[in-house]
């Protein structure tokens, strides 16, 4: 599928979420637990200010640093008897993977969580080249049988209730039960508990790769990458270049701030590490260990003023806390990566043709820039984007541009300024009634076809101060 | 103590006695004020749109405007922290440069400067009602003034506040995304609406016109008996 999830324009895909009752009420449920949770879990830790001062620090220095920590994370890795294959784009990535699932001969393949291999659409290649790939993360594999892409990027079924997930249980794999979320559970484990044991390979996505000790770490609540990377011989690791940090002491911040800002837990059940292929001195670990490390666009992004957009540790506390994304969800952007990061990453990765509306789905409230534990000026960089797609890619609305014309002739001409301020009154007479205009014309009908425009001030302020007296109301 | 009026175009054209309260107010705690007649809009509009150049012609006259101003004060959060955002933006521009920075550290919003800068919490207002308070985004987030209007209001006799849901929850406003996502800012200020009158509350106040034109004007298409009030509105009323 790729990062880009269908091809209805931006107003057909909102409209559609908006109409959606039930993801609605399920989204503004799950906002509700993750903003408290987030609070709470920031407050326990006191100084949460510092600690997101210490991750935006681990976050810059990794990046500024790139290179080194990647081929350092590559040495060790290749130490351990790995082999890690960098990929300049989806496809090189997914070629690669392909082949050595080819060269297994496998048919079995079971993945744990992964927003990159989402981005690359990694399944569909394997699909395609005959595997049977197995998502096991119960949200993925929930929406791969039900053939639908994420609409969050830590909780991707949030979309879906227990009733249908039910349904989707009874029709794709025979359930008989009720809509009990611990009989759901008791199935899914049952099922999966048997895709692992007969997996041929087992992909992981990345939270954090160390790059001292060439570890790949994962946390999950499931322990399904513990399960992942654990049975199969096989281990394929799928990570986003920026996905790193220089050592374990960092991995302990960065894994502290991800676990409280995503879901407000202090540690998830689950922290796995995968450090190369099975050592002589060890008893167990993968015969076969292949580390994909995938730019696909991000090196552009290097060097520029979005760079800090890749400091993103995919927690997910700006879509949690964001007032669009909440009354449209998750499939309205349109892409696998939604909610603010997503407004800011996608049109990097993947260019402004597809993606020009994303940057105005916001009101730049700053609710993301708040919550983000790396401090990411995210609703600074949806600004950049405007900037760009109106003065660079000149993409915006001719009516708008001339509009703005219009703006930049009346901010600096103080004359023309205050004579249209005393004719605004007038000038908007004939849709006014009762002091009210319901009914706008042109640009002011956006407005009052969801709620009322006050008719103007009978007289301007500046009007008003220019004849009174001192001290005096009039 | 010299202060000068930025109005904002919103409060001269649609409200402008929240511009008469604010001068009144600034008066009653001996504040000389003076509005500079050539100041026009402080080019949000633009900018949050993405039009940085144009933008850039109406913040080069409000520079040009308050120039010689001592303290520039404004009852709007929003427009005072886009005033703070010309240090960031000109700070490539030799000519503007200095002026830019100059604006930014001079210019308060008004419940800002009166407990920061006057250090005024009790204004001796009297305004008999419940309220509840819309703690607009910018004025909060990128102003960073979250407790003066707190301050001042917990001193007005007779004034109950009452605790508003999901407060920090943006109204939908966002200047052009109103027009522009209508139907997304709808859904917004639907529910920003149904919470304010979930308080059983009859004003909503805000330090924020643009907030209060957007949750006043659904409250009215709605026919709600609540009524969306500026800040300056209870501050001067006795």
């Amino acid at each position: 599928m790729g990062i880009k999830i269908g091809n209805a324009p931006f107003r057909d895909r909102v409209q559609e979420g908006i109409e959606n009752d039930f993801m609605r009420g399920a989204v503004s449920s799950a906002q509700g637990r993750f903003r408290s949770g987030r609070l709470k879990a920031a407050e326990e830790l006191g100084d949460w200010e510092d600690w997101r001062t210490l991750g935006e620090e681990i976050r810059s220095h990794t990046l500024q640093n790139l290179d080194f920590y990647l081929e350092q994370l590559s040495e060790q890795v290749s130490k351990r008897g790995g082999k890690v294959f960098f990929a300049q784009t989806a496809e090189e990535a997914n070629e690669y993977i392909q082949n050595v699932v080819k060269k297994k001969e496998a048919k079995k393949i079971v993945k744990s969580k992964s927003m990159v291999t989402e981005e690359i659409g990694l399944n569909e290649t394997l699909e395609r080249a005959g595997a049977e790939v197995v998502e096991t993360d119960l949200g993925e594999w929930i929406l791969q049988m039900d053939e639908d892409p994420p609409s969050h990027i830590v909780t991707p079924a949030l979309h879906k209730n227990k009733e249908q997930i039910r349904e989707t249980f009874a029709s794709k794999k025979g359930y008989k039960n009720s809509d009990l979320p611990e009989e759901l559970a008791t199935f899914a484990r049952e099922q999966l508990r048997k895709e692992f044991l007969s997996a041929d390979v087992g992909i992981t996505g990345c939270n954090f790769a160390v790059a001292e000790s060439g570890a790949v770490t994962f946390v999950t609540n499931e322990g399904n990458a513990r399960l992942v990377t654990a049975l199969p011989e096989t281990q394929i690791s799928v990570m986003g270049m920026e996905r790193l940090v220089p050592t374990w002491e960092e991995l302990d911040v960065m894994v502290s701030l991800l676990t409280r800002a995503a879901v407000g837990q202090k540690l998830t059940s689950y922290v796995t590490s995968i450090t190369g292929t099975k050592q002589e001195d060890e008893v167990d670990g993968p015969e076969d260990y292949h580390l994909v490390i995938v730019d696909n666009g991000r090196s552009r992004i290097l060097g520029t003023e979005f760079q800090s957009a890749l400091h993103c540790i995919r927690c997910a506390a700006c879509i949690n806390v964001c007032p669009v994304y909440r009354h449209v969800g998750g499939h309205s952007y349109g892409s696998v990566y939604p909610g603010p990061i997503g407004a800011v990453l996608t049109p990097l990765l993947d260019g402004y043709e597809d993606h020009k509306d994303l940057p105005y789905a916001s009101t730049l409230c700053a609710a993301c820039t708040e919550a983000c534990p790396v401090k990411i000026p995210l609703h600074e960089h949806l600004v950049r984007h405007r900037e760009i797609i109106v003065e660079k890619e000149k993409k915006s609305p001719k009516s708008e541009r001339m509009m703005m014309d219009g703006f930049a002739k009346w901010g600096s001409h103080p004359a023309a300024y205050k004579l249209s301020t005393k004719m605004a009154r007038k000038a908007l007479k004939p849709w006014t009634k009762d002091d009210v205009i319901q009914d706008g014309p042109g640009p002011l009908k956006g407005w009052t076809d969801v709620r009322d425009f006050p008719a103007p001030s009978e007289q301007t302020f500046r009007a008003w101060f220019k004849t009174r007296q001192k001290g005096g109301r009039s | 103590m010299k202060v000068s009026l930025f109005i904002t175009c919103l409060c001269d054209v649609m409200a402008s006695d929240v511009g008469k309260d604010t001068v009144e107010i600034l008066e009653r705690f001996g504040c000389e004020v003076d509005f500079p007649e050539s100041q026009t809009c402080c080019g949000q509009p633009a900018y949050n749109s993405g039009y940085v150049t144009k933008a850039k012609e109406s913040m080069k006259q409000m520079m040009k405007a308050f120039k010689e101003s001592e303290y520039v004060v404004s009852p709007s959060g929003s427009c005072v922290a886009m005033l703070h955002e010309y240090a960031h933006l000109f700070k490539d521009d030799s000519e503007w440069r200095e002026v830019a920075q100059e604006l930014a550290d001079k210019s308060y919003e008004l419940t800002q400067f009166l407990v920061d800068v006057l250090g005024v919490e009790d204004v001796g207002a009297t305004f008999p009602g419940k309220v509840t308070y819309h703690r607009s985004c910018h004025m909060t987030r990128l102003l960073g003034v979250t407790e003066a209007p707190f301050k001042l209001l917990k001193n007005v006799k007779g004034l109950e506040l009452i605790d508003l849901p999901l407060c920090e929850d943006c109204c939908g406003f966002g200047g052009t995304f109103a027009v522009k996502h209508s139907s997304i800012s709808e859904q917004m200020v639907k529910e920003k609406t149904e919470h304010v009158v979930e308080t059983g509350a009859d004003y909503v106040i805000g330090g924020d016109m643009g907030c209060l034109m957007n949750i006043g004007g659904r409250l009215s298409r709605d026919d709600r008996q609540v009524t969306a009030l500026h800040i300056t509105k209870i501050l001067n009323s006795h």
